[in-house]
């Protein structure tokens, strides 16, 4: 009977079942997706226009002529609307995990690995939605990237969504309690956003601290950003590539292994 | 098919230095309704985490139809039917979204979820129901929309831990009833934790679980004797009367 359902077909079933609930659950979450939307065009319209004058910006790829500062945040503020929903995700998983949803999708018959990259996936998709929305805003704003930009963007918005997804998921397996996201939120979500190439060039930092500048070098999501702004351009920039695809699977494979039970973290605690 | 829904040899588990589960043994036979009787803190939830493989069980083996969860854990996973102690659907969905939703963790599409779910919930008495939200149902209604969702896959094996805690007499009646009337049917075993001992019958396999151990198990008029099951239970184990509920 049922275990002949435990083939492929059964599995993106199940994947498509998670992706299913994620989207009715951001359906019905209105204001989950205006706040999302909010965050960055508050960045894009006032942040950005009051810094227009302050920083000069040289052509650096893979901008072909100056380029306004608006138009330099904009892919920055993208990989941002990425990063709080791959944390907010994470959080959700927290939540679940209290109230036993997690529970209920851990008992799926299929293997864990797939479940959780299913949910990844899913939360993956809504992120996307976000980005394109927030885009078309900015596009009245006229920040312009060329057509195709918007399409090789995709791939890039894929990797890059999986790679915050994947640390986030991992975060969740290890926050014990769901006030600890607080926390997560000053740790993780400033620290990567500020210490990356989101807000400024890199060079740019260099001039004032070398630390810094080290530090942003090793952040995961500055290349996230670049991996983003040089797709808008129609351009890949194959070491944001690289470490993209790299951070992403150390995290989901850390995150798999934490939800082990033979190996993992949430195993060896009680309840 | 041959041997238990059910069987669980020799387990044992440890939390850091506290041991949580001491050698445990039990198996449960299709369409039996087996008590897991124990007070809290007995160890009835680490044994159903081990069952479900939230955490791993490093020591004895639990095999579900005859497939091991640790070494064959999707085909032990897919007969098996689970209602948690904390409430696990989704609020915001209707019974008939969460149905689905756990229908495609199953690998069970839109259309052949929506059949069954209209079966297993005439089951439960609450097809009526199936378009309401989740948030909008009693206690009783709420855990046998559980009960409903366990057996959306067709599973063999139905675990339920401390499902009637803090539903009122009536519906802990009905919860129970639902369960019992369905392990009649003869297609599942039901495993039944609980620290109730007024849920348990003179005719139902028993197995005692104390400070992770099991004291006694058998037919559970047999264990009581000739005094009834709370007072046997107090003898076999000391603790005081004001401890155990019922």
């Amino acid at each position: 009977m049922s275990v002949n359902r435990l083939n492929w077909r059964g599995r993106f079933t199940a994947m498509g079942g998670i992706i299913w609930r994620e989207a009715i659950r951001f359906a019905q979450q209105r204001e989950r997706f205006l706040s999302a939307l909010v965050r960055p065009l508050v960045w894009l319209f006032i942040f950005a226009a009051g810094f227009r004058s302050v920083l000069g910006l040289s052509i650096t790829p893979p901008y072909e002529t100056y380029v306004l500062y608006e138009a330099y945040v904009t892919p920055g503020l993208c990989a941002m609307i990425q990063l709080f929903n791959g944390m907010q995700s994470s959080l959700s998983m927290v939540y679940d995990r209290e109230t036993g949803a997690m529970r209920t999708l851990l008992v799926s018959p299929y293997p864990r690995w797939f479940v959780l990259s299913s949910k990844l996936i899913a939360g993956v998709a809504v992120s996307i939605l976000q980005v394109y929305a927030f885009l078309l805003i900015a596009w009245f704003w006229d920040i312009r990237p060329p057509p195709l930009g918007y399409i090789t963007l995709l791939p890039a918005l894929i990797l890059s969504g999986m790679m915050l997804g994947a640390i986030g998921l991992f975060l969740s397996s290890a926050i014990k309690q769901l006030e600890n996201f607080a926390g997560v939120m000053n740790f993780v979500i400033f620290p990567m956003f500020f210490a990356s190439s989101a807000l400024y060039p890199l060079w740019r930092i260099a001039e004032s601290s070398e630390l810094l500048y080290d530090i942003c070098n090793l952040n995961p999501f500055t290349y996230a950003v670049e991996l983003i702004r040089f797709a808008l351009y129609v351009q890949i920039n194959w070491l944001a590539l690289g470490v993209v695809v790299g951070v992403t699977a150390a995290f989901l494979a850390a995150a798999i292994y934490a939800y082990d039970p033979s190996k993992g973290l949430v195993g060896r605690r009680r309840g | 098919m041959s041997g238990p829904t059910l069987s669980v040899t020799g387990v044992s588990h440890n939390f850091g230095a506290t041991k949580a589960l001491d050698d445990v043994s039990l198996t449960v036979e299709q369409g039996a309704f087996v008590a897991l009787l124990g007070i809290n803190g007995a160890g009835k939830s680490t044994l159903f985490s081990l069952i479900t493989r939230l955490y791993d069980n490093v020591s004895g083996s639990i095999e579900v139809c005859g497939h091991d969860v640790r070494r064959d854990a999707g085909p032990a996973l897919a007969q098996m039917g689970v209602v948690f102690q904390s409430r696990s659907l989704d609020m915001s969905l209707t019974i008939r979204q969460n149905l689905r939703y756990h229908a495609a963790l199953h690998g069970i599409g839109k259309r052949e979820a929506r059949e069954r779910g209209d079966k297993v919930l005439e089951s439960v008495g609450l097809l009526e129901k199936a378009e309401s939200k989740v948030a909008t149902l009693s206690g009783g209604q709420l855990r046998r929309a559980e009960i409903a969702r366990a057996l959306m896959h067709g599973p063999k094996l139905l675990l339920l831990d401390e499902a009637t805690v803090g539903l009122d007499v009536r519906s802990r009646r009905d919860v129970v009833d639902t369960v019992r009337n369905l392990a009649d049917t003869g297609e599942v075993g039901v495993l039944w934790a609980t620290h109730l001992f007024d849920e348990v019958r003179g005719s139902d396999p028993l197995v005692l679980l104390h400070k992770g151990a099991v004291i006694e198990s058998g037919i559970a008029a047999g264990i009581a004797g000739d005094v009834t099951l709370s007072e046997r239970f107090l003898s076999l184990t000391g603790v005081e009367r004001d401890e155990i509920a019922a």
